[in-house]
């Protein structure tokens, strides 16, 4: 995989259109969720800490922030990816490989896991990372919308919470958990689609293998990385 | 020329290739026939070098694949085009996009030139007003061409058809075969193809070699075929059909 490109403008071209299918093919999938995650984690915190009454409301706003940063958006976008982004990558490369397409690569004369696995991998890098900055971004909204639609607190206690106690090391979690969780994603699902073997049936048994695989995958990463660094 | 040593290759305990060595000529439409299974096409992938033989060679104007660096081999693939049984065209690209490819990958050619060569290519295989089509979009017919556009647009010297005329109409088969003896001729091309179709073969079958159960088990011209009595598996391969057996009748009784 790792030889000098035979042309680092089709390699860059290459790169481009998978940063492109991953990124802004997934943008929509991801606002929705991670808005209504970010709701469903407002009213949710609220709900039970009002019962308590022991917890300024204002507090809010932390908590929903550091949860998002922390495991919401990460998360909750990595197994999403997994699904849309997994399933898309290894039945591209399955189809790839029962049509002969990869053969004929290999036959010009290109170096096809690099072609074919190395901008994928790249293109996700890139990427997802935007992608679940974003998602916090939104969920952060979607918890203040729906806790100040709810009468759970004011946007001036949220915005308070927001701005109080800020950890950047969690946000240095965050960017690790996106890079893992992007590089696990893109290489499961090529591993996956690369070699397959068969016909129809075999593709969507490793675009099913790409998805159940990495989410695992992604879910132990998360506990090692939250054990380890946290 | 493309020499094959005595190469073997086996898939577990299953042997495929029990040791098969033979030559094809520069200009000339080598046809390799036999039945389902009789190891045509991992023949063939042998010979490209999508297979590695566990015995034997395969030299390339007398240069051993086998023992080929990456660079060597990355050179001698740029030297190859391969038609495909399933056309192999990548379905995200247009016709033009398919054919320039290659050129894109490996040419330092302007996009001028680019587009230039692969029109001259398109219009050789006699297809015009296409370019801008997908795969999804155009005939079978259409689609070998666009194949046969792609494996020529970087002037190989080494031309591979994987049953080049699978799934297509008689008359369109014919014009395929046509074209492929063609260009052969026209760029005196080593051309290697793997058939079934015994149109092809008697049309442009210069050099034919029978593959039987993993062996070379017969090699002569179209002509030498019509004529052969003694070898059993190739006469009941070739004159499988009462049409074909009457043809051979008269043929010889012609003579």
């Amino acid at each position: 995989m790792f030889t000098r490109p035979e042309n680092l403008s089709m390699y860059a071209k290459e790169t481009m259109r998978q940063v492109y299918q991953i990124g802004i093919g997934s943008v929509l999938i991801i606002a929705i969720v991670s808005t209504f995650v970010g709701a469903v984690t407002a009213v949710q915190f609220s709900y039970q800490l009002l019962d308590i009454g022991l917890i300024p409301m204002w507090w809010m706003g932390i908590i929903v922030r550091d949860s998002l940063i922390l495991e919401m958006a990460p998360t909750i976008c990595a197994l999403l990816l997994a699904g849309k982004v997994g399933s898309n990558i290894a039945s591209e490369l399955g189809s790839m490989r029962v049509t002969e397409q990869i053969d004929a690569l290999e036959i010009m004369g290109v170096n096809t896991t690099a072609y074919l696995i190395g901008p994928k991998i790249l293109g996700g890098l890139i990427i997802v990372p935007f992608l679940i900055i974003m998602a916090v971004g939104l969920g952060i909204i979607g918890g203040g919308i729906a806790g100040v639609l709810g009468d759970f607190f004011s946007t001036a206690d949220y915005v308070r919470g927001l701005q109080d106690g800020h950890e950047a090391f969690y946000i240095v979690i965050m960017l690790i958990k996106c890079y893992v969780f992007a590089f696990i994603i893109t290489s499961v699902a090529c591993y996956q689609g690369f070699y397959v073997k068969g016909g129809a049936l075999e593709i969507g048994n490793a675009s099913t293998r790409a998805v159940v695989n990495s989410s695992i995958v992604i879910i132990i990463a998360n506990f090692l990385i939250a054990f380890l660094l946290l | 020329m493309i020499e094959v040593r005595n190469i073997k290759k086996c898939f577990g305990d299953q042997d495929i290739l029990r040791g098969i060595s033979t030559q094809f000529q520069k200009g000339k439409c080598n046809l390799i026939i036999g039945s389902s299974g009789a190891g045509k096409t991992v023949f063939l992938k042998c010979l490209v070098g999508l297979f590695n033989p566990e015995d034997g060679e395969i030299l390339y104007d007398n240069r051993p694949i086998g023992s080929m660096g990456v660079k060597e081999k990355k050179k001698l693939r740029n030297e190859m085009g391969m038609l495909f049984q399933g056309n192999a065209l990548f379905d995200s690209l247009t016709v033009e996009q398919n054919v320039r490819f290659p050129l894109d990958m490996f040419s330092e050619m302007s996009l001028e030139e680019k587009t230039e060569r692969v029109n001259f290519c398109l219009s050789r295989v006699n297809l015009a007003n296409a370019n801008d089509k997908y795969p999804g979009e155009i005939s079978g017919g259409m689609m070998k061409r666009v194949g046969i556009a792609r494996a020529i647009v970087m002037n190989p010297k080494y031309l591979f058809c994987d049953e080049p005329n699978s799934g297509l109409d008689p008359k369109t088969a014919l014009v395929i075969d046509d074209l492929i003896k063609e260009i052969t001729v026209e760029y005196n091309i080593t051309t290697v193809i793997n058939t079934h179709d015994m149109n092809s073969v008697m049309g442009i079958g210069d050099k034919v070699t029978f593959l039987h159960q993993g062996y070379k088990h017969w090699e002569g011209s179209k002509e030498q075929v019509m004529e052969e009595t003694e070898n059993k598996e190739l006469y009941e391969f070739i004159f499988a059909s009462d049409f074909l057996k009457k043809l051979r009748e008269a043929a010889l009784q012609n003579k």
